[in-house]
């Protein structure tokens, strides 16, 4: 097989009139987690559906697992595992009947499906709780067990629509932990949708970004940090007047400058000259107490990338 | 294929027996109608429930009046529930996900009906057997066995076929409603005949050979299951299901 898992080329949908999905070229290297990220109506769920040949594409092409999704949509699903927007979860079913049923599915025997059930509901810390109707069990719980579910039968590639989303902080870190873990374990493929920037940037090695329908960027979030973000400090201290304020936009290579309470954040266009801010804060009668270099994250970077493309559309 | 059917039926089953507060469905609602359809009313009747031709009349409704409580529910349930589309990213058959839901309703209402008939005979048995077993002729037995069958597939299919586009259970329970009430159009019709024509049919009446009309009914029931069956299946589109 390829090491490529996920290939694109010129992939859209349209539904009626409006544009979901337009031109979408990716290429999704095996046993990685790729992030696919986007604000809300980007056209992540539909790039999903399509993968998974559930919708049929308004043009292009999309091989998955080596399948085409026109003509070959049933392998890639047999190939694969999904949680999607909703956990899909038969609530007055238990926990363990819900991956009885989808054992069956895959066709997995019946000591393997009992062993698999007990070793993933173990793993997730659900197993005393199997009996219960998925129905009666926190979102968090829920989640976890539809994440089971698309393990179950070791696919090679798994779709997570935003796993973590509606979760507590705690949950979300524990499913976060569980799925890196699981991941690295079993050697799966993750396609993982989420608009949680700070989930993409622990989990993913590499991101897509998209906005109504169309690729921003693709790439290592490292790379995406560093190319789309510019280099920025910020000054922390007392009495930063406007006439100190004023001084500094006359210095060179200074793009930006925002106010914020107890200091000032300066972004540059090139090297960043440190000193030169301090030196002219302090002449302008400013107390400085402490210099951060701002590294510049991945929000900041998805941002600008969402932002610049407003700005051009506009 | 047929595991994969047999896999829904399963879920379905489970869904079914294990659901609590509904009457229809579920253990309870299942031995109160065994206990009115299956004991109570044979006992009213007497033994004469057994003998009678028309007892195949009276037991073709059933199957559609417990089908008509569960097939709502197969894909407009699924949908209201979100679990219909991770059910259709898996790797069941279009055509497997079809026959168990299908399946499913059949085995339920033809299931439960023969389950009642069964239990009328004992308990007339019981009552009025003076230690003979009492059981319907051969013949009435057959007819039953066959005509609740027939019904059995054709509410079930029609049901599965309305609850594949209805966007909710009550929805697809209301249209069931409805077509069901126009399968009864000509039964209501009979009445409002004008006086001539009801002569006629009356006196046609004493001359109809019964096993004749049965034979017919049997076929026009069983073209009426392949269609709807045909039907549903070209109707069951994936990204159709999806987007509604």
């Amino acid at each position: 097989m390829s090491d490529i898992v996920i290939r694109t080329r010129g992939l859209g949908r349209d539904f009626k009139s409006v544009t979901a999905l337009d031109d979408l070229s990716i290429d999704v290297p095996a046993g990685i987690v790729f992030g696919f990220l986007g604000p809300n109506g980007a056209g992540k769920t539909t790039t999903i559906r399509l993968l998974l040949g559930l919708l049929e594409p308004s043009r292009g092409r999309a091989e998955v697992l080596g399948f085409d999704t026109r003509t070959e949509a049933s392998r890639i699903r047999a190939s694969s595992g999904a949680l999607l927007e909703h956990t899909g979860l038969y609530e007055r079913l238990s926990a363990e009947d819900n991956l009885e049923f989808y054992g069956r599915i895959a066709r997995l025997s019946a000591p393997e499906r009992s062993a698999r059930i007990r070793e993933l509901l173990t793993h997730f810390g659900l197993w005393d709780r199997r009996g219960e109707a998925a129905g009666k069990w926190s979102r968090g719980m829920k989640q976890k067990l539809a994440v089971a579910r698309a393990l179950l039968a070791r696919p090679r590639l798994i779709f997570l629509d935003e796993p973590t989303a509606g979760l507590d902080p705690v949950a979300a870190a524990s499913l976060r932990e569980d799925l890196a873990s699981l991941a690295a374990r079993e050697g799966t493929t993750v396609f993982l949708t989420t608009h949680n920037l700070d989930e993409a940037e622990r989990l993913c090695r590499r991101v897509a970004v998209i906005r109504a329908g169309r690729l921003l960027a693709e790439g290592p979030v490292e790379d995406l940090r560093r190319g789309e973000s510019a280099p920025a400090i910020e000054i922390r201290g007392r009495d930063f007047g406007p006439a100190a304020v004023e001084r500094l936009r006359g210095l060179a290579g200074i793009t930006g400058l925002a106010e914020t309470p107890g200091g000032l954040i300066i972004t540059w266009a090139g090297e960043v000259r440190t000193a030169e801010a301090v030196r002219v804060l302090v002449e302008s009668g400013a107390s400085v107490e402490e210099v951060l270099n701002r590294r510049p994250t991945f929000e900041d970077a998805f941002l600008k990338l969402v932002k610049d493309e407003t700005t051009e559309e506009s | 294929m047929l595991r994969d059917v047999m896999t829904i039926i399963w879920k379905e089953g489970k869904e079914l027996l294990g659901q609590k507060g509904r009457f229809k469905g579920g253990k309870t609602g299942m031995l109160i109608f065994l206990a009115v359809f299956g004991i109570l009313m044979p006992l009213q009747n007497g033994p004469a429930w057994i003998s009678s031709p028309l007892a195949m009349l009276y037991w073709a409704w059933i199957p559609i009046l417990l089908a008509s409580g569960v097939v709502a529910d197969a894909f407009a349930g699924e949908r209201e529930r979100h679990t219909l589309e991770t059910l259709l990213a898996s790797r069941l058959p279009d055509r497997a996900i079809l026959a168990g839901k299908i399946g499913a309703a059949v085995l339920y209402g033809w299931g439960l009906t023969v389950i009642c008939v069964l239990a009328g005979a004992i308990a007339l048995t019981v009552v009025h057997g003076h230690g003979k077993i009492l059981f319907y002729p051969l013949p009435i037995a057959a007819g039953i066995v066959g005509a609740t069958l027939l019904v059995a597939v054709f509410g079930s299919a029609l049901g599965v076929m309305i609850s594949l586009r209805a966007a909710t259970v009550r929805q697809a329970q209301q249209v069931f409603s409805v077509a069901f009430l126009v399968l009864l159009v000509p039964l209501f019709a009979l009445p409002m005949l004008p006086p001539s024509v009801k002569a006629w049919l009356a006196a046609r009446v004493g001359t109809i050979d019964f096993k004749m009309i049965g034979i017919a009914a049997a076929g026009v029931l069983a073209a009426g299951d392949v269609l709807l069956i045909f039907i549903a299946d070209r109707r069951f589109r994936r990204s159709r299901l999806i987007l509604d």
